[in-house]
């Protein structure tokens, strides 16, 4: 293993800013994996740290495939991270909406265009990726739909369930979509929360991590999730939507099969308690996200099921 | 009349409306809309001023409006409320999510009422005031896309510049970019800086709005002589100038002022050491049109744009 500072700025009055890579093995560019790129995503870094681990130890025991590289970046950006902000710490800007990035522009394209010219001569690219919705999602792999998506290798990670979103205009500045356009086979990895840890969910994360790097001739004798995964169009999953404001009481959890017309939550209002709202299940099929707000604002998503 | 373009609940005791303020002719309506719409960031005010004093001005001389006019104050009502850019409670950029989408979420959905009650005017036009760390000269931006439609009613806005963009740089996601692609011509200014209110700027802008109006055969009344603006067509005549390192900004060039090859703009000094850590120095000729307001510089953070040119620019009316 090697630790590499990959990119750096220096501050008036912080400390230098430091992205900091660990390289396994030696050879092809084999994957390069990301974890936090802005400051909540707690999981994401604890997730990386777990997987840095776990390499060192698989690599003193040779496990790694000679002529196989692999880098791993734990953090993208741990300014924001230390001070708790969730973008740039001046500018409140998301270096995830910056890809590729300019290294003549401001200072978040800077900082992607140093990430990504580091990152982009991989044949396989995984972020640990976060949702903006806050909630719990059953685990999965998602590529964007970019002409390039290669599904079948998404399902050698052995998760539950395989996503594919069809690209919306702001997804095309973000790392996934920039690694696809310069051929890295780009996969976003959720497993639960993002800014609390989940030993659970970042074990999960790691075993489809090594389970993709087995069966892609990464790693020797390596875990192999047998699981067959689901693919699912991002499109086909089908939204409950609070229609009324109020106090968020939830029954389900995700990974529940929930039958058509089942209660999922209450919407109750914040004064008396009067139940302003019953939402159920407007089909037959299993949660794949609850949000897990106390309150919840009218017209929101608060249940995605996989019918 | 005012008029609630979206309404939704927020979770205790309290709705959340977006509403516009619509003047109608009292004779002789030709059918032609024009939307003036500001505050989607909640920390730009310059467009509030600009708001009032359109409606003042329209309402002083309201035989002489012979179209439509619909005054949309605050796209971002619990922004400016919270002094916060985007919205608040979401962390969203709302001129990231546009067209919007009447399924799907509470800010998606206002998104998506907001297009639609826009959709069909005959001019559209979006006030900005840059944002708390840069300050702009009155300017409208446009993208290369739709220039041709736009540019023929920019230069009636009395703004001293128009840029266009390639179209690389401009952004799907924005309110301007779904409705010209929506054929409702949709303009964008920017002036001045944000968190603040550039009284001259407004005054300039509202004189601008009312003649195009006129252009657009909807008013008849008063409406003061336009400048003719610098019109940037090339991506190599604006210069970007970034910090070379991370420090305090202390301007020393005057905003909108001609800048001679090697001249200085600034520096960027170091509190601590009691040093200049850089001297900034326009690498053209050309005027100031943007300039760093924030005096905390990271590396890379834009200090100014320098529209390259042989000679100063004078607005000429």
């Amino acid at each position: 293993m090697t630790k590499e500072i990959l990119y750096k700025i220096d501050s008036l009055y912080r400390d230098q800013f430091r992205v900091t890579g660990y390289t396994f093995g030696e050879g092809e560019k084999a994957l390069c994996v990301v974890g936090s790129i802005r400051g909540n995503e707690i999981q994401q870094i604890y997730t990386c740290a777990h997987l840095i681990r776990t390499l060192k130890k698989l690599e003193e025991e040779g496990k790694i495939v000679p002529g196989k590289q692999i880098l791993v970046i734990p953090s993208c950006n741990p300014y924001s991270m230390n001070i708790e902000k969730r973008f740039w710490p001046t500018d409140n800007t998301d270096i995830n909406r910056m890809f590729p990035g300019y290294d003549m522009g401001e200072t978040t394209q800077r900082i992607a265009a140093g990430i990504f010219d580091r990152v982009k001569d991989y044949a396989n690219g995984i972020q640990l990726a976060s949702f903006y919705m806050p909630g719990e999602f059953m685990p999965h792999v998602r590529m964007m739909q970019t002409g390039f998506e290669n599904i079948e290798l998404a399902k050698e990670f052995g998760l539950p369930y395989v996503v594919r979103r069809h690209t919306r205009p702001y997804d095309t500045t973000t790392l996934n979509y920039n690694w696809q356009i310069w051929e890295t086979n780009a996969f976003s990895l959720y497993t639960t929360g993002t800014d609390h840890i989940d030993r659970e969910g970042a074990q999960l994360g790691l075993e489809a991590i090594l389970s993709f790097m087995t069966r892609r001739g990464m790693l020797k004798d390596g875990f192999v999730n047998r699981l067959e995964s689901q693919v699912v169009e991002d499109v086909d999953l089908v939204t409950a939507r609070a229609g009324k404001a109020g106090i968020f009481e939830r029954y389900v959890r995700t990974g529940q099969t929930v039958q058509k017309g089942q209660l999922l939550a209450c919407i109750l209002s914040p004064y008396d308690g009067e139940a302003l709202e019953e939402i159920m299940a407007p089909v037959k099929g299993t949660v794949f996200f609850a949000s897990d707000q106390p309150l919840t604002y009218s017209s929101t998503a608060v249940f995605k099921l996989i019918p | 009349m005012i008029k609630t373009v979206a309404a939704v609940e927020l979770p205790v005791d309290e709705i959340l409306q977006i509403r516009k303020k619509r003047i109608e002719p009292k004779q002789g309506n030709t059918g032609k809309r024009i939307s003036i719409v500001t505050g989607i960031h909640g920390d730009e005010l310059e467009g509030q001023y600009v708001c009032h004093q359109v409606i003042r001005r329209i309402e002083s001389e309201i035989n002489n409006l012979t179209g439509i006019v619909d005054v949309y104050p605050a796209m971002n009502p619990l922004g400016i409320d919270s002094v916060t850019r985007g919205i608040p409670g979401f962390d969203l950029d709302m001129n990231r999510i546009f067209p919007g989408n009447s399924d799907g979420t509470m800010t998606e959905y206002i998104a998506s009422e907001i297009i639609r009650d826009l959709e069909g005017s005959d001019l559209c036009i979006d006030i900005h005031a840059s944002n708390i760390y840069l300050t702009e000269i009155p300017q409208i931006r446009i993208n290369e896309l739709h220039q041709d439609k736009l540019l023929s009613l920019a230069k009636y806005l009395n703004v001293d510049l128009v840029w266009i963009h390639s179209n690389a740089t401009v952004l799907e996601s924005t309110l301007a970019y779904s409705l010209n692609s929506r054929n409702t011509p949709t303009l964008v200014v920017e002036m001045g800086v944000g968190m603040r209110i550039t009284k001259e700027y407004g005054d300039q802008l509202t004189e601008g709005i009312l003649q195009v109006m006129k252009e657009l055969g909807m008013w008849k009344g008063a409406a003061g002589p336009v400048r003719r603006p610098m019109i940037s067509r090339a991506v190599d005549e604006v210069e970007f100038v970034n910090a070379p390192k991370a420090g305090i900004f202390v301007q020393t060039a005057s905003h909108g002022q001609y800048l001679h090859r090697g001249e200085e703009i600034g520096q960027i000094i170091d509190p601590l050491e009691g040093k200049v850590r850089a001297r900034i120095r326009s690498e053209a000729g050309g005027v100031l049109f943007t300039i760093r307001e924030y005096p905390v510089v990271d590396e890379g953070s834009l200090i100014a744009r320098i529209l390259k040119r042989e000679e100063p620019y004078v607005p000429a009316l």
